[in-house]
């Protein structure tokens, strides 16, 4: 069986930071696995962990650069990984679905995985959908937001059992036939980290590159009618009144509050 | 055609709110392109749903009967049938866990772009702009598209519900629904989040998020909550690390509460946690970043490290604060 897993290396921005044109200015971010994939990311490894012969691929669309965050899956446990980047793909946003699920369909044709596990969303542009978006492309079933995954029907009836997490504390059960993209939600399980030994031997592992041409795909895949036009900072609504001094006098004006609401009981 | 297709959300017999917000939205759009607003309902009660839907400014509603509950298989069939057939230039869904279940495949097969998460819409001259966050609410971005059919979602709570009693047609769609394309079977649903208390009842909660940093830390909120006769509650991540148990987190996707003074601490006050605790009568929150969005919703703040701020408060109610 094998397994792919998709990740992404997103930025992260620090609590002061200046926006230049349509971008945040690159001193600001940090650059980390998504919080979501490093969930995709474990869900498979744990797969893997449990049956006979079942390969984990990751696959990410990133610059030389996220070579360092996909080497993180492979130090969890994945045992080879695809880049896919192309000059065409470096002069584009590559803010729309439908083409990261193209390069992504591409990789997912060449592999021909039985499962594919996807965070539900990235932390930067949150659009939540290339996962769903993917499986239509590919012709999987699908299953968005997924909490729990019943690894013994994934691995003996080709059957993923899933819970799917609803708004509200309420859980859908949702059986899905294989292959099939699940787009993984945070708490399902506890991602690792990497042990020492896991970071040495995924310097060994490989990393295959590949281009557009690679994937028999031509420019016109990374073309898009989307466009990030403005991006400023919010303003501020806040309305609070704020309790200044040191921490002793913040915390007693906030105790007189608490006093006054009548909420703490002495 | 410049027409707007809003999808409703429904689950286990109810009606959700985002599906009267959809149709302000969409009536929005259909007021700046000249064309009509269409609602749809698919599955479940579609009668019942479509008499709670019939507000002021919708032209048309248009009911699929399958099932009884959302199965996304029979939503994009649904949904693309509809969009074709009305020739809508506009879809609009809403952003909830089973809108993000189907809209970006309808998307996908009308190949168009998909935006999602809009809190804000405009539309001029065949150009659709979408406002929408990115990097975790801290910057707002503009997203335009430049033609149509468009395909956006709307995050919940950002317009008001359409009113007043409407005298749109009510009118079945007919959809021959390929049984062999559904591949998803949904068995049934499970309530989560019982046990030991329930947050929702409380007056006074304590709640700790990420800038707790540590599992070991949050006996220090423990000992607040104890000296203070609060209840202990947490944002997301703290369920998801297993530090706390899921019946303890507000929240979207955990539970919604009103208490009389929510205290937020080391909570940034991401969207999905706020969509939980708005409701609270005074809002309190404690945090390092002066731009958190927790202040927004805040009546009385302290820009401070909750490590310095918290020992002090507890020792203002008389209190041993515990060294972490």
């Amino acid at each position: 069986m094998k397994v792919l897993v998709t990740v992404k290396e997103v930025a992260t921005v620090e609590d002061d930071f200046e926006i230049s044109g349509t971008e945040i200015e690159d001193t600001y971010l940090d650059y980390d696995l998504n919080e979501w994939d490093d969930y995709a990311v474990e869900e498979g490894v744990q797969l893997a962990e449990a049956g006979d012969d079942v390969e984990v691929v990751a696959v990410t669309i990133g610059p030389e650069r996220a070579e360092e965050t996909i080497r993180m899956a492979l130090a969890k446990g994945a045992d080879r990984a695809v880049r896919v980047w192309d000059d065409a793909i470096e002069d584009v946003e590559l803010l729309d679905v439908e083409t990261k699920a193209r390069l992504l369909g591409a990789v997912v044709e060449d592999e021909d995985p039985d499962l594919v596990l996807s965070g539900v969303q990235a932390n930067d542009d949150s659009f939540g959908a290339t996962g769903v978006a993917l499986a239509e492309d590919v012709g999987f079933a699908w299953a968005a937001v997924v909490n729990a995954l019943d690894t013994e029907t994934v691995l003996d009836e080709g059957v993923a059992s899933v819970h799917r997490e609803l708004e509200g504390g309420v859980e859908e059960l949702t059986d899905v036939e294989l292959p099939a993209v699940l787009t993984i939600q945070t708490g399902i399980n506890e991602p690792r980290y990497a042990s020492l030994r896991g970071i040495r031997q995924a310097q060994s592992k490989e990393i295959k590159p590949q281009s557009l041409d690679d994937l028999g795909l031509d420019a016109g895949v990374v073309e898009s009618s989307l466009d990030i036009t403005a991006m400023y900072e919010p303003e501020t609504e806040s309305e609070a009144q704020y309790f200044e001094g040191d921490a002793g006098e913040q915390a007693g004006a906030l105790a007189d509050v608490l006093r006054d609401k009548g909420v703490v009981g002495e | 055609m410049s027409d707007v297709l809003a999808v409703a959300d429904h689950r286990r017999g109810d009606l959700r709110d985002v599906s009267l917000e959809l149709l302000t939205a969409g009536r929005e759009l259909a007021d700046a392109s000249g064309g009509d607003l269409h609602a749809a309902v698919i599955s479940g009660d579609t009668d019942g749903f479509a008499e709670k839907l019939n507000r002021e400014g919708v032209d048309a509603i248009h009911t699929v009967d399958n099932g009884e509950e959302f199965n996304h298989d029979v939503y994009v069939q649904a949904v693309e049938a509809l969009v074709t057939d009305l020739d809508a230039e506009f879809l609009v869904t809403p952003n909830s866990v089973n809108g993000l279940d189907y809209a970006p495949a309808v998307a996908s097969r009308l190949g168009r772009p998909y935006v999602s998460d809009a809190v804000g819409l405009d539309y001029d001259d065949g150009t659709l702009e979408v406002t929408r966050e990115m990097y975790g609410s801290k910057v707002e971005t503009t997203v335009e598209v430049d033609d149509g059919p468009f395909v956006v979602s709307i995050r919940g709570a950002e317009w008001p519900a359409a009113g007043d009693i409407g005298d749109a047609e009510v009118s079945a769609f007919d959809v021959d629904i390929d049984e062999d394309a559904i591949r998803s079977t949904v068995n049934g649903f499970e309530e989560v989040g019982g046990g030991d208390v329930d947050i929702s009842e409380a007056d006074f909660l304590v709640s700790i998020g990420r800038g707790i940093e540590e599992e070991e830390n949050i006996e220090l909120i423990e000992e607040l909550a104890e000296v203070t006769g609060a209840t202990l509650s947490s944002s997301r991540p703290i369920v998801d690390n297993g530090w706390l148990p899921k019946n303890r987190q507000v929240g979207q996707s955990g539970k919604q509460v009103t208490p009389d003074v929510y205290l937020a601490i080391g909570i940034s006050g991401a969207v999905q946690h706020v969509a939980g605790m708005k409701g609270a009568e005074t809002i309190v929150a404690i945090n390092t970043d002066p731009n958190a969005p927790i202040f927004d919703i805040a009546d009385y703040g302290i820009v401070g490290d909750l490590f310095d701020v918290v020992p002090e408060l507890i020792e203002a109610f008389g209190g041993d604060p515990p060294s972490v």
